[in-house]
């Protein structure tokens, strides 16, 4: 699925918009920064409950696409100039976590982990 | 010999700020053509100690080396110094206090991270004096 695809699927507001025909195959959800670090093989999107700047670095790091914030969190100003900075899309979904994640999932988007 | 030697400050103070140095990093080594997998693995290794530097000595520096065949990776700080480095090592092992895991780090996995994604690594602490981290990336052929 493309990222624009993702909006519509996830009843989602765009905070920024970065390459919305971008191609996504493969998603990762957490909270723990190391652990997407270290367990995250190619994911183009991250969902993420945190809000803070290092989400999007650490997206940068693993060469991912999107960032989508869940449990309608409020948005921050630092986290989005760097989104900008950075040209990863972020979008907001009210969903929690687990039935974002979900919602993805059943739309076509895996984990990207060998026991798949 | 280097092709190329980079310096960075990594402040203590500013964690809005960490990462910016091996994000800068990863976007000279995509400009000198290095192939995909050493980018990302030198950018995530320096990551993770640049946030370490961060989160546990109030910052230090950094510097990196890219020669055609390796990348060296050098973390110098003046913190409190690590106690057990073979500890330190195990995979969810963490001192980093509360107010960091609320921020997504403090899972304990950062060094072992550093370790896993280098090709070299080499630590030396002493307590209260400080923590020097050399990590080496060679790209495929």
């Amino acid at each position: 699925m493309k990222v624009k695809d993702i909006v519509g699927i996830l009843k989602a507001e765009v905070l920024f918009e970065g390459n919305m025909e971008e191609e996504v195959v493969t998603a990762c959800g957490s909270d723990m920064m190391s652990d997407v670090l270290a367990f995250v093989k190619d994911q183009s999107v991250l969902l993420t409950g945190l809000m803070n700047p290092q989400v999007i670095r650490t997206a940068e790091m693993m060469d991912m696409h999107c960032v989508i914030f869940v449990r309608g969190k409020q948005s921050d100003d630092t986290v989005i100039s760097l989104a900008k900075e950075k040209n990863i899309t972020i979008l907001a979904t009210p969903y929690r976590m687990f039935t974002a994640c979900g919602l993805l999932y059943d739309a076509g988007l895996r984990g990207g982990c060998d026991i798949d | 010999m280097s092709m190329l030697h980079l310096n960075y400050d990594v402040p203590g103070d500013d964690f809005t700020r960490a990462g910016e140095a091996s994000g800068d990093v990863k976007k000279k080594l995509k400009q000198l053509g290095y192939e995909p997998d050493a980018i990302r693995r030198t950018s995530i290794a320096m990551y993770e100690g640049e946030i370490n530097m961060v989160i546990h000595a109030n910052g230090g520096k950094a510097t990196v080396d890219i020669e055609p065949d390796k990348i060296v990776i050098l973390l110098v700080d003046q913190g409190p110094g690590i106690a057990d480095v073979e500890q330190a090592m195990q995979a969810g092992f963490s001192t980093a206090p509360d107010t960091i895991r609320s921020l997504g780090f403090g899972a304990g996995m950062g060094l072992p991270n550093m370790k896993n994604y280098t090709d070299e690594m080499e630590i030396s602490s002493v307590l209260d004096e400080g923590t020097t981290v050399q990590m080496v990336v060679y790209p495929k052929k």
